[in-house]
């Protein structure tokens, strides 16, 4: 079964997580529904003998040790802090340990980089390695978040709570306040023209790629929250966001590269430093400051974007998502099988049914609506805590 | 030991700072007041920085009216790590609120001790 899984995912027909995720036994309720049976699941939990045993006989002792510890290593390390806070060098003086490596920065910085601000000079120039890094941290991040919460047409049908956090979610649009519609409509044009200025004077004074960037995603977040995703899904889709964050890391890491490969052999790298000062001063700390600022600002409202409705933007209008996930519902209940969502012996993938389902099951779920497998048997042991508790004791034995 | 404690007072109330986040990581039960511990962990360490690179009666290191001595501006190096510290702890808090997101869609709880009984149950039940 396993090789034949693998054969299949290595000739791409096939999500390996697919039947794991999919036969989650949950039913297709709404979120209050599921919340409900979750919290009773839990109370039969505490009351019923065996598994609070069990619990209990695990955590007792453990708990017990584990505050016993905890305090300990807890007063431990503040107090080993503490101690060698003591013996650091007075706060407001001078380390005399640190003044060579000072020395260079403060006193050949201008020169050597072409940078006012000595920070900048010490992030994009000294150490733009390490800037670099911190860049690409940013991005494996936002996928990280993308691959935990992306909702598209391959994990709808797994997610059974996308099509009510969709409708939730059109029903709580930020966009219908007016305070915030009249709020982003004055302060959005200052913020965002902030955020470049900042972006812009990162060599000459405080600021840099990180605030300004940090300073327009705010805008971005801003503008999605007064106006709707729509307005900001028009300029900056998943895809032109992906594209101009590879452009960025890729612009860096050249750049850096030819500067690294250059000085290494000793050659000039011909890029002109400019008057200290001015815009175009500093050599690359200004493009590789625009570089990290469009990462920073794409990757903030990525996070935005995800943790609200889980797409990046662009790529599915919300009405066609509430489409497509009511079909996967619908597969779920075993309604259309023409559905993409159907394994090759024509069987919903779920392999979930449902019996006697009402109309509308947030308002009549009963006992009798259980979840049930091919042979009509109830699979989903949550469902028995809405029934009276008697009831499902009687089928635990018949299992 | 006291005496330097008093005049280290900022690095000291940052180490502080960093138990608390610890002491809140161990003992809450909530999944996001651990991450609020974390972020306040976060916190004392660019507190202790920072508070490492300042010299009393200097200024930031931004170069004013030409001069470019040592004596006039404080250690910018302490400013960078900062910032390296800054990015790398909004990464990782956006990357733990997703997984906490996941967490709490399958078992809706963000409590650890109910997290632990569902999926005892869960594991019974296969």
């Amino acid at each position: 079964m396993k090789k034949d899984r693998m054969n299949k995912w290595l000739s791409g027909d096939y999500d390996l997580l697919e039947h794991v995720m999919d036969t989650t036994e949950v039913p297709d309720h709404g979120r209050e529904q599921v919340k409900k049976e979750k919290k009773s699941l839990l109370e039969r939990l505490n009351q019923e003998a065996r598994t609070y045993t069990v619990i209990e006989a695990e955590q007792r002792g453990f708990r017990r040790l584990y505050n016993v510890v905890a305090v300990i290593s807890c007063i431990f390390l503040i107090s080993v802090l503490l101690f060698l806070v003591s013996l650091l060098p007075h706060y407001g003086e001078e380390n005399p340990r640190t003044i060579p490596m000072v020395e260079r920065y403060v006193e050949e910085g201008l020169e050597e980089t072409g940078a006012v601000n000595i920070v900048s000079g010490l992030i994009l120039d000294y150490r733009a390695f390490d800037t670099l890094g911190e860049s690409h941290v940013l991005f494996t991040a936002l996928v990280c978040v993308m691959i935990l919460l992306r909702i598209d047409r391959k994990n709808m049908r797994t997610d059974f709570e996308d099509y009510y956090t969709i409708q939730q979610d059109a029903y709580y649009d930020l966009s219908k306040d007016s305070i915030i519609r009249f709020v982003g409509s004055v302060l959005l044009p200052v913020v965002f023209i902030y955020g470049i200025y900042i972006l812009l004077n990162g060599q000459n004074s405080p600021g840099g790629g990180f605030s300004g960037g940090a300073v327009m995603g705010a805008a971005l977040i801003m503008s999605a929250a007064a106006f709707g995703f729509k307005t900001v899904d028009r300029y900056l889709t998943a895809k032109v966001s992906s594209v101009i964050t590879f452009v960025a890391l890729g612009f860096y890491s050249f750049a850096k590269g030819y500067v690294f490969f250059t000085g290494a052999n000793g050659l000039d790298n011909h890029i002109p430093k400019g008057t200290p000062g001015a815009i175009f001063s500093g050599g690359l700390i200004l493009p590789l400051d625009i570089a990290v600022g469009i990462v920073v600002a794409c990757t903030m409202f990525g996070f935005y974007s995800l943790f609200v409705r889980g797409i990046i933007g662009g790529e599915y209008e919300t009405d066609s998502l509430v489409e497509k996930s009511r079909s996967a519902s619908l597969v779920r209940k075993g309604g259309s099988h023409k559905d993409p969502a159907v394994d090759e012996d024509d069987r919903p993938i779920t392999r979930l049914r449902k019996v006697a389902r009402p109309e509308n099951p947030l308002e009549n779920a009963g006992p009798e609506d259980l979840v049930c497998d091919e042979d009509g048997r109830p699979v989903a042991r949550l469902m028995k805590m809405t029934g009276p508790r008697q009831e499902g004791r009687q089928e635990d034995e018949d299992d | 030991m006291i005496e330097n404690l008093g005049i280290n007072y900022e690095e000291a109330v940052a180490v502080i700072l960093f138990g608390i986040g610890f002491t809140m990581m161990l003992f809450q039960r909530n999944l996001i007041k651990k991450l609020i511990g974390m972020n306040i962990m976060d916190t004392g360490t660019f507190l202790l920085l920072a508070s490492m690179g300042y010299i009393s009666g200097r200024k930031a290191p931004i170069i004013e009216n030409g001069i470019q001595k040592t004596e006039a501006y404080i250690n910018p190096v302490p400013a960078g790590l900062v910032l390296t510290g800054i990015v790398v702890s909004v990464s990782v808090t956006a990357i733990m609120l997703a997984l906490t997101i996941r967490l709490y869609k399958r078992y809706h709880t963000l409590y650890l001790d109910d997290i632990y009984a569902l999926s005892i149950h869960e594991q019974e039940d296969r």
